[in-house]
């Protein structure tokens, strides 16, 4: 059929137009259907995409604070902050993540920890294009082999972070605690808002007590971002106050000279001020190094630490208890004479040994053959057993504990000294309730020589000997000196709590007092080779603590117990005895005697303090690491 | 006669018997101010959507005046050129597809281009085949009686199946579908019996199953699916849709304001500039200016649907008539995948999206209906 020669053209026209008709009209209906959609978008939906959009755009986000520096009495820096540098990965950037681990792998030293942390926390729910964190602690040359490397790794970023750092992290470890990452227990404990940009929290010591303090309060910013994360621009700031910076009372070089001292032994020093309770000296030794808990140890470090039979972990001058031996008689002297249980002129026969009851039990006497007739000051002075088991049964057990307890013992009487353990001070209520025994009488007996069940912190101990030093007066143990911002110390220092312990007769401190220079200076002072020769004097008490209980009749031999089995070598005291300025306690354990071993450390830690760092240091061990890092 | 001059400034006056100097350019006047408006509109939402880049916006320039010279060119032909070259094209059209399968060159893991020799730009035979099919499905149907009879339906669907199938085989489902719909307009402007529409239509809900589980591949399926749910993979998939509705949204009545979209410029939409751009229009005009655009496209269409509905012969009606509603489907498609009542296809919007293949398609469309509607003959002079 030829081109349009017999066709109804007219009929052609009248139905194309039919149909245009109703493509029109379905034209028209799908554009209503548009508008319709629109206005659904627009106008009935609009707040709900307002806010989703607004969600998309403003991102808060918070700034943390950068923490509060602790410095010793001196100014010395003890703890800073320092940048650190760690590789981040935004999975949604990264093309191949198990490509880019494995190059990653090449250019690193990525430990099977990080590997297994990095994947474990990529499973669980993020917000799109975050971060996650790979490995801490880059060092330099792994920043330059990364940053040479970057072109070939999207989504892999490095990102510094202001770290806690201690410059000498071995030696004050223990005493300024440390800080490390959020656990998921302190995470429920914490305000999620003030720690929103944090990942440090104190873990121990200063760093934990302070946290308040030393944390500061988060900043934010509001944000816009792309859907990418990165920030295009910064719409409203608000920033962080940071963290108020400590000064403890602790003196780095006297902390240094006590890390001497111990050096090779397993031991603690506690040095207070007896004027204001500031703790000088808090040694634990062996230490560790507590930067390498900051950024998170590593299984094998942590192992050898923990496995060490030197517990370098363990801090042996707060939670060290130790039975405190003789270096309880001076205390228990002054129970004695306020207690009317003794007098000065009262004086015994010590044969060697002593027995409760015709044919019963015999206690011994450290000196084999007695030491005759003494008076409480020769007690003292010779550390005879024989009079203090007499003075013991003389005061009872209740005296006993009313008097000790009053000098601290059995509690934690520090102000600020986090994780300090209290000892034991043993009442028969105590035994009965937790051995499920009646006290005995020999239980008094043991008591009177601070044996038995008896036991005390070093840091109790250097309390108990700072108020023979200020003759009574109270000044609970403490670490912060000062805060250097706006608040005053006394705000965040807890409330002291010990009324001062009055005697009857005042005169009986300086009875005691005189007892404890007869041990350092005395003809037959315990300590007298530790106490010779000092230009000033002083006052103190040597004990030795039993590791494990003698039978009655068993020799002891240090020669053929193992070394581990040797007693404890302790002592107390402080100087000068007119006007002391320091008093310390010292254990060095499975040292042997007090007299040989504990008294010369603390003459030492005298003499230090007293003749060598009497002035302020001019010369700050300052460290030297890199400084702050802005973010 | 004033009103009739009004809407139709190309037609002769009966009066002066005149050819109006529209008539000697061979462009609609209407028509061509509706595009002008259309597509300076769309470079200022361009320059927003792609971030104030002005580089951008020139390219644009340049390939939109490129593609107003084709369409000048396509309305100097006379409709009966179209006719006659509509099967040769035909041909060279699907042996060009076939080609594409076996040499063509990818990208984005679709195979759409040919390389042409001597520095011509790459040329894509989908393309051509938008306007090829509806001319070829039309030429075969005006050769007889319309309504057609059903073999004649049968034949006018094979010419559009067989293009459409090497389409979706590149794969370009987008494409495919508009060529495709393009063919099957002609065929119901031909007057197919309401009848066989309903037929095929229940025929198509049988195959729909099928074409799921033998022809689509995954990632067809995907997008079905994430528009059915696009929370189901809001990383994947799913962001663009919930990312254009959050745009379009929050663009209220009044919308934020020219340059103003945070959800476009902060990178939250994706493809900002080219098939999403309405969102960034959305966003930053609000409803008004929604329906402004809306408005405007509906202009074109019934201008498109006039100058189909007066033209003088069943060939220039069904192909006028087709190429109003696929440039139609454009705009419905885009904009329905944008909001979220289509699936995604990668339509770009009707001479506002960045791109110069699809704007010089619609303007040799253009020129096209120009064609037909100034190439008739004077009756009744």
């Amino acid at each position: 059929m030829p081109w349009g020669e017999f066709k109804d053209t007219a009929a052609e026209r009248r139905l194309f137009q039919r149909r245009t008709v109703v493509m029109l009209l379905f034209v028209m209906v799908a554009i209503g259907g548009l508008i319709a959609r629109m206005y659904q978008l627009q106008i009935v939906e609009h707040e709900v995409y307002t806010t989703l959009s607004d969600k998309n755009r403003v991102q808060v986000q918070s700034v943390p604070p950068p923490r509060g520096l602790i410095y010793d009495r001196n100014n010395t820096l003890l703890a800073e902050n320092r940048p650190v540098f760690s590789v981040k990965l935004v999975p949604e950037r990264v093309d191949g993540m198990d490509e880019t681990l494995e190059k990653l792998g090449s250019i690193l030293e990525i430990s099977e920890e990080d590997l297994e942390r990095f994947r474990r926390r990529l499973e669980e729910p993020r917000r799109p294009f975050q971060e996650i964190p790979l490995r801490y602690d880059l060092t330099p040359e792994e920043i330059a082999r990364l940053a040479v490397e970057r072109h070939e790794l999207p989504g892999v970023e490095v990102k510094a972070e202001l770290v806690r750092y201690y410059p000498h992290g071995e030696l004050t470890a223990h005493a300024l605690g440390y800080v490390g990452r959020i656990n998921r227990n302190e995470l429920q404990n914490i305000d999620p808002v003030n720690y929103a940009g944090t990942n440090y929290i104190g873990k121990s010591g200063i760093e934990r007590f302070y946290e308040e303090i030393l944390h500061g309060k988060v900043g934010y910013q509001h944000v816009e971002t792309n859907a990418r994360g990165r920030i295009m621009r910064v719409l409203e700031r608000e920033n962080p106050v940071p963290g108020e910076d400590l000064q403890l009372h602790l003196d780095l070089r006297l902390q240094q000279r006590a890390h001497e001292l111990l050096d090779g032994r397993r031991g603690a020093i506690v040095a207070i001020e007896p004027d204001t309770g500031g703790i000088l000296a808090l040694a634990s030794v062996p230490g560790f190094d507590a930067n390498k808990f900051v950024t998170g140890i590593s299984v094998n470090d942590y192992r050898e630490l923990r496995e060490s039979k030197d517990k370098p972990l363990f801090n042996r001058a707060l939670r060290g208890q130790y039975p405190p031996g003789s270096t309880i008689k001076p205390m228990l002297a002054v129970a004695g004479l306020d207690s009317n249980a003794v007098t000065r002129d009262h004086t015994i026969w010590d044969p060697g040994y002593y027995r409760l009851t015709e044919g019963g039990r015999l206690w011994r006497d450290w000196k084999q053959w007695g030491h005759g007739w003494v008076d409480l000051k020769d007690a003292v002075a010779e550390s005879c057993d024989v009079y203090f088991y007499e003075m013991a049964v003389e005061m009872g057990v209740d005296t006993m504990y009313s008097y000790l307890s009053r000098f601290g013992f059995g509690e934690d009487a520090t102000l600020d000294v986090a994780g300090a353990l209290n000892g034991l001070l043993p009442s028969p209520e105590w035994k009965r309730a937790v051995r499920n025994r009646p006290w005995y009488p020999g239980d008094t007996v043991n008591m009177g020589i601070g044996q038995g069940f008896m036991l005390a912190t070093p840091l109790q101990l250097a309390t108990a000997t700072a108020l023979i030093a200020n003759r009574g007066k109270w000044v609970e143990p403490r670490l912060l000196k000062d805060i250097k911002g706006d608040h005053p110390t006394d705000q965040f220092l807890p409330d002291e709590t010990h009324e001062p312990l009055k005697l009857k007769n005042p005169q009986d401190w300086e009875y005691v007092v005189d007892a404890m220079a007869e041990v350092m200076h005395g003809a037959h002072g315990t300590a007298r080779r530790a106490g010779s020769d000092a230009p000033y004097r002083m006052a103190g008490k040597t004990g030795t603590a039993q590791v494990f209980s003698l039978d009655e009749d068993e020799e002891y031999d240090a020669e053929e117990l193992r070394e581990r089995l040797r007693d404890h070598a302790l002592f107390v005291g402080f100087a000068p005895v007119d006007n002391p300025k320091i008093a310390v306690a010292v254990i060095v354990e499975n040292g042997g005697s007090g007299s040989g071993t504990a008294a010369p450390v603390a003459r030492a830690m005298f003499d230090a303090w007293l003749l060598d760092y009497s002035k302020p240091s001019g010369d700050k061990l300052v460290s030297n690491a890199a400084g702050q890092v802005s973010n | 006669m004033a009103f009739k001059t009004l809407l139709d400034p190309t037609a002769s006056n009966p009066l002066g018997r005149q050819r109006t100097i529209w008539m000697t350019l061979h462009l609609d006047p209407i028509l061509l101010a509706l595009l002008l408006v259309l597509v300076s509109c769309g470079l200022f939402v361009l320059y927003s959507g792609a971030d104030r880049n002005l580089e951008v916006v020139k390219a644009q320039g340049i390939r939109l005046a490129i593609a107003f010279v084709v369409m000048f060119v396509f309305a100097q032909l006379d409709p009966s050129v179209y006719r006659r070259w509509a099967p040769w094209l035909y041909v060279a059209g699907v042996l060009s597809l076939v080609a594409v399968l076996v040499a063509g060159v990818g990208a984005k893991g679709a195979q759409r281009w040919l390389d042409l020799p001597g520095g011509l730009p790459r040329f894509q035979p989908s393309e051509l085949m938008k306007l090829v099919v509806p001319m070829t499905t039309a030429w075969y149907l005006s050769r007889h009686f319309l309504p057609p009879r059903f073999r004649h339906v049968a034949v006018g669907l094979a010419i559009v199946l067989l293009p459409m199938g090497l389409i979706i085989d590149q794969p370009d489902l987008g494409t495919s579908l508009l060529v495709g719909l393009a063919g099957i307009f002609v065929v119901f402007f031909a007057g197919i019996s309401w009848k066989l529409i309903a037929a095929f239509v229940a025929m198509v809900s049988v195959s729909a199953p099928l074409m799921w589980f033998f022809v689509m591949r995954d990632y067809q399926k995907q997008r079905v699916l994430t528009l059915l749910n696009p929370q189901s993979d809001p990383l994947g998939a799913g962001w663009n849709i919930i990312q254009s509705k959050t745009a379009i949204g929050s663009g209220g009545i009044e919308g934020k304001g020219w340059l103003q979209g945070t959800q476009s410029h902060l990178e939250f939409l994706p493809e900002s500039h080219t098939d999403f751009i309405v969102a960034v229009l959305a966003e930053e005009f609000g409803f008004i200016g929604m329906l402004a655009l809306l408005t405007v496209y509906f202009l074109i269409i019934l201008r498109c649907l006039y100058i189909a509905a007066t033209a003088q012969d069943s060939f220039s009606r069904l192909v006028a008539g087709a190429l109003a509603m696929t440039f139609f489907i454009y705009v419905f498609v885009n904009i329905g995948m944008v909001s979220g009542i289509l699936p995604v296809v990668g339509v770009p919007l009707p001479l506002v999206s960045y791109g110069g293949t699809s704007s010089v398609t619609l303007m040799a469309a253009f020129g096209v209906l120009m064609s037909v509607h100034t190439h008739r003959r004077m009756i009744g002079a």
